[in-house]
């Protein structure tokens, strides 16, 4: 690890004014899950680290119109045992119990999560899934935009998020393939019922979480497992590594999706 | 008489008594020890898989804050290279080329991770800091990575090895098996990979040089399984130190499976850099660097064929194996597929001609040597695969066709062509109880079941055999090993009666400290609690050769049991005097000296007080005090033995696999502690499948790059993946030892994976499928599945 200097802000204001003061290579430290690895093997040298555990108000989980909005430091153990998200939209709970290992669960954040966006998480297929919007300190951002890229939003540099409202399906079902060694998801495939329509989302798959259109179309027709049939997810812009080539990630995506149709009961 | 059995002697599952220091954070590492005026060592390593070093420039890194000293080749040179403890010769009769195995890199670097320059500082961190100011001038080389463009001759890693081969070693009569061969009614081929892994024990490597310049003394604290054979090699071949000033301290290690026998750079470097800046030197790995420093295991690519004749009896067995050396050949890398392999292949059965091939192969990747089973697994893999291939091929069961081909129990000794000679067995039995515990029988009726299911249910079965124990010191010196293979143990009595055991072995997770006091306890009759083993410092015990290749108990466990003979027999010299009785009518028995046929008697307290305090004493025949000293060389390899069946369901639209059961049933000879054979079962069966499903070390063909340098990638078994172990034993007492003892260390790391591997070819059955390379991950189970699909259409 390098040196860096540490700042512990209590406010949101506070936290974005240290930062912009900090300047460009300053940093926010959310649970840490993936910024402390990057420290310890001296991936990142940043000149200041702003944590936010110490900001007041980011952790709350309310019911919100038709919705759910969970503060952006919720750990992920928070969002998984929490009763009211167990009982409107229980696949997000599920995901958030599969998240890692219990350590990660209690120390990663919902917030860090997605700002991270780490192609093989599984936030980012809820938030795509479940119709979420991204409540930031400057504005409200829609999940289907949200993602970028490869471990890329559009969120601003010094831009914090602060909350994400997650709307509430009529049924939804989360279903994951880890990775056999660090056992993110190589695919996982998150799909949602609404009244008006029916959303596909998958994480790791992709440089980024993709809904799959035609998966939709059909679902929104006949919400059956059988109705998936004969459609492919095509592999060309699918990731490759170690584990799994790009033609075996499609056909899991596949798979995974009937399985979460069947799920969804 | 009244007969009691010893609660803490032979076959007691006694607790460990060294888990409570374990287990509540108590043990004490190479890692918790530190000296005064310690300094920490950093290691500049490779990022180049190949490259030419231009230039070194440090003189940054010397001005930075903290650093006291920088070390480059430039001032190691002179120093003697890690020495390569087995030589082979090809079969030319020309010895293996063997380069020199610098401990800082000497003009090239020759694998990612190849120790470049050490820079010692005040702290850790400011090591790591200057080590980044070094600026290390490389012109890039292609790498060596994959074994059959190696030997085109286009890269050469060594000057001295041209084609990157360091030996081509054959074994057996090769005309026998071509003739074999031709007249066969069937040959089975197989090409296989037995897959590279990395041995990641819990506690990465750590060493703490310290010079004494008051004494000329340097200690070395290691993380090793064997402190003596790091001072012969340490002392005698790199550092030129004398061993009477050279102590060598292995305390408490945190597992090794074969990984901490050899000797590493880093240990000689903070030894001798300890002396050149007069202060303590600390290094200690962090996991990255455990990934690509310590010696990985097997990584042997295959083809293997079996003539059977027209009743499925085996009538040769030919092999032809390329055995990857890493960049430079690690302390016993030579003997694992060689001697440590060749040897095997008869396996438990007749096979009368056998003939093996190996060539051994320099690349640019990590140095690769033993890792738990070392050789045998691999001879194993291959021979229970073409085995249940061929009976695929024939038409015949897997089982009936082993069973057709077993050495039978009276044939035993029995001469192998293959060198060995194998004392004692009963294969037949060890089927019998595995097929019986795995209801072979019913398997029909529940892969039907799982096909209900939309399962692929599948049950493979492994007849494996090892040569543990090793060895006998003249055989293995015929066989090119450059030291002495015996144990040694000494067991000083002390004036109250409790007794200290000192011995050669080393215990990093086998839990000597109990099985070996359960053994004083048993055979002196003294409660457990009043024995204490002491391992791992050679100032404390005598010259002894350590724990690796399931030899502990079977070798050093037969020192002991020598010394505890020589201390039994002064102590009837002793009562024999003491109770005015002829020697010759003295016996021992449930730890009291007894005149025979009277209720004469002293207990072994009493002997112990009298031999220090020898007021009433034999002193013009028998010298005072009670401590003996025994080597014990073996008079053969020991031979365990046994049958592991695996049952597999498959998910055929992932590919995802689920063991449901596996039973093991293993000889290993007579057991001392039963809990702890068990256990150790259990561990060598998580790694034998870790290797089957799960674990595989990759580089990049092009770049050399380590892809799964890890654990985001490097895969290891975790207690899910894992089925609730059955482990059954018969016993064939071993006829060689004093204890009738075996080993079982390795056992479940040789004998799982051709047991996982032959239950998932045989759920695929129906799809065609004839064999799958290990790991057998997800992707590969449905790819497999795949492309016998597209061949059909």
């Amino acid at each position: 690890m390098y040196d860096f200097d540490y700042k512990r802000p209590t406010s949101v204001a506070e936290a974005a004014a240290t930062l912009r003061k900090a300047g460009e290579d300053a940093v926010y430290l959310a649970g840490g899950q993936t910024l402390i690895p990057a420290l310890k093997l001296r991936l990142r040298k940043p000149s200041v680290v702003v944590d936010l555990g110490a900001v007041k108000g980011l952790d709350s989980i309310a019911e919100n119109n038709d919705g759910l909005l969970i503060g952006a430091l919720c750990a992920h153990a928070s969002v998984a045992g929490d009763k009211l998200v167990k009982n409107r939209i229980p696949a997000l709970a599920a995901l958030a119990d599969g998240i890692g290992d219990p350590q990660v669960r209690n120390r990663g954040t919902l917030g860090g999560s997605i700002a991270n966006a780490d192609p093989a998480a599984d936030y980012p297929a809820a938030v795509v899934a479940l119709r979420a919007d991204v409540v930031t300190d400057k504005r409200n951002i829609s999940g289907d935009g949200f993602f970028s890229g490869l471990f890329e939003t559009v969120l601003e540099p010094g831009e914090i998020v602060t909350a994400v409202k997650f709307r509430v399906p009529e049924k939804a079902a989360y279903v994951k393939f880890p990775n056999p060694a660090s056992r993110f998801a190589l695919v996982g495939v998150f799909v949602a019922k609404f009244k008006d329509e029916v959303r596909v989302a998958v994480t790791g798959a992709g440089a980024s979480v993709f809904r799959v259109a035609e998966m939709e179309k059909a679902l929104g027709k006949s919400f059956k497992a059988v109705a998936l049939d004969g459609i492919a997810v095509p592999a060309d812009d699918l990731n490759s590594d170690l584990h799994a080539a790009a033609d075996y990630r499609a056909h899991l995506v596949g798979v995974l999706a009937k399985r979460a149709v069947a799920a969804c009961g | 008489m009244n007969v009691q059995v010893n609660p803490t002697g032979i076959g007691a599952s006694v607790k460990r008594s060294e888990d409570a220091r374990f287990l509540t954070g108590k043990g004490r590492y190479t890692d918790d020890i530190n000296l005064p005026r310690q300094t920490y060592a950093f290691i500049l390593r490779s990022p180049h898989a190949h490259a030419r070093i231009k230039n070194i420039d440090t003189a940054a890194a010397q001005q930075a804050d903290g650093v006291v000293a920088v070390f480059t080749s430039a001032d190691t040179a002179k120093l003697g290279g890690l020495p390569c403890g087995w030589l082979i010769h090809s079969k030319d009769g020309k010895p293996m080329n063997e380069p020199k195995h610098p401990v800082l890199a000497e003009g090239k670097v020759r694998h990612v991770g190849d120790p470049v320059a050490v820079i010692i500082a005040e702290t850790l961190a400011d090591a790591r800091d200057a080590a980044e100011l070094i600026d290390v001038d490389y012109e890039e080389l292609p790498a060596v990575i994959n074994m059959d463009a190696a030997q085109t001759g286009k890269t050469a890693l060594h000057e001295v090895a041209p084609n990157n081969l360091c030996y081509d070693w054959e074994l057996g009569d090769k005309a026998a098996v071509d003739a074999a061969f031709a007249k066969a009614a069937h040959v089975t081929k197989l090409e296989l990979t037995n897959n590279r892994l990395v041995a990641n024990p819990l506690e990465p490597r750590s060493a703490i040089g310290d010079f004494n310049a008051a004494t000329g003394e340097h200690t070395l604290y290691t993380t090793s399984q064997n402190p003596h054979v790091i001072r012969l090699l340490m002392g005698a071949f790199v550092l030129a130190l004398p061993e009477h000033k050279l102590r060598v301290v292995a305390p408490d290690v945190g597992g090794g499976f074969g990984s901490k026998i050899y000797h590493y750079a880093e240990e000689a470097i903070v030894t001798w850099a300890s002396a050149q800046i007069g202060r303590p030197v600390k290094w200690t790995a962090d996991r990255s660097e455990s990934f690509v420093s310590d010696a990985q295991g097997r990584d042997h690519k295959t083809t293997v064929e079996l003539a059977l004749d027209k009743d499925g009896k085996f009538l040769a067995l030919r092999e032809h194996t390329l055995a990857n050396m890493g960049a430079y050949l690690s302390t016993f890398s030579t003997a694992i597929p060689t001697w440590l392999h060749g040897t095997l292949l008869a396996g438990q059965y007749t096979t009368p001609a056998i003939y093996v091939n190996v060539k051994a192969i320099f690349t640019s990747t990590v140095a690769v040597d033993a890792y738990r089973g070392a050789g045998r697994p691999e001879a194993t893999y291959l021979l229970e695969r073409v085995i249940d291939k061929a009976a695929k091929e024939t038409g015949r069961d897997p089982v009936e066709l082993r069973r057709l081909n077993f050495i039978q129990p009276h044939q035993f000794p029995y001469q192998t062509p293959v060198a060995l000679v194998y004392d004692t067995g009963n294969y037949q039995a060890s089927m019998d109880q595995a097929l019986k515990a795995a209801d072979y029988a019913g398997f029909a009726k529940r892969r039907d079941e799982a096909k209900k299911r939309g399962r692929l249910r599948g049950i493979g079965v492994c007849a494996y055999i090892e040569a543990c124990g090793i060895a006998p010191s003249n055989v293995a010196g015929a066989l090119g090993a450059r030291a002495g293979l015996y144990e040694a143990a000494t067991i000083r009595v002390n004036p109250t009666g409790s007794v200290q055991v000192f011995t050669g072995s080393h215990s990093h997770g086998q839990g000597h400290e109990t099985t070996f006091a359960q053994i004083v306890s048993d055979k002196l009759g003294i409660p457990i609690g009043n024995v204490d083993i002491v391992h791992g410092d050679t100032n404390k015990i005598p010259f002894g050769m350590g724990t690796y290749g399931s030899r502990s108990l079977a070798v050093g466990g037969s020192a002991i049991a020598k010394a505890m003979d020589k201390i039994i027999a002064k102590g009837k010299k002793i009562a024999a005097h003491m109770l005015e009785a002829a020697e010759g009518d003295m016996t021992f028995e449930n730890g009291a000296f007894k005149v025979a046929g009277t209720d004469r008697q002293k207990t072994f307290g009493e002997i112990a007080f009298s031999a220090y305090v020898p007021h009433n004493y034999p002193l013009e025949t028998v010298e005072p005090g009670l401590e003996e000293t025994a080597f014990y060389d073996p008079k053969n390899f020991t031979f365990p033995a046994g049958t592991y069946v695996a049952e597999v369901e498959i998910d055929p639209d992932t590919g995802v696999l689920d063991i449901i059961s596996f039973h093991a049933s293993d000889d290993f000879g007579n057991i001392i502690n039963p809990m702890i054979v068990e256990a150790q079962v259990h561990g060598g069966l998580a790694q034998g499948i870790g290797q089957a499903l799960f674990e595989h070390c990759v580089y990049d063909e092009k770049s050399g790059q380590l892809v799964s340098g890890s654990f985001m990638d490097y895969c290891m078994p975790r207690a899910d993946n894992l089925p609730s172990f059955s482990v059954a034993h018969t016993i064939t007492p071993c006829t060689h030892n004093p204890l009738g003892v075996k080993g079982c260390g390795e056992a479940g790391a040789i004998g799982s994976p051709p047991a996982i591997i032959n239950a998932i070819v045989n759920a695929l059955s129906d799809y065609g499928v004839t064999h799958i390379e290990m790991p057998a991950t997800p992707q590969r189970i449905w790819r497999a599945m795949q492309s016998v699909k597209a061949k059909k259409h």
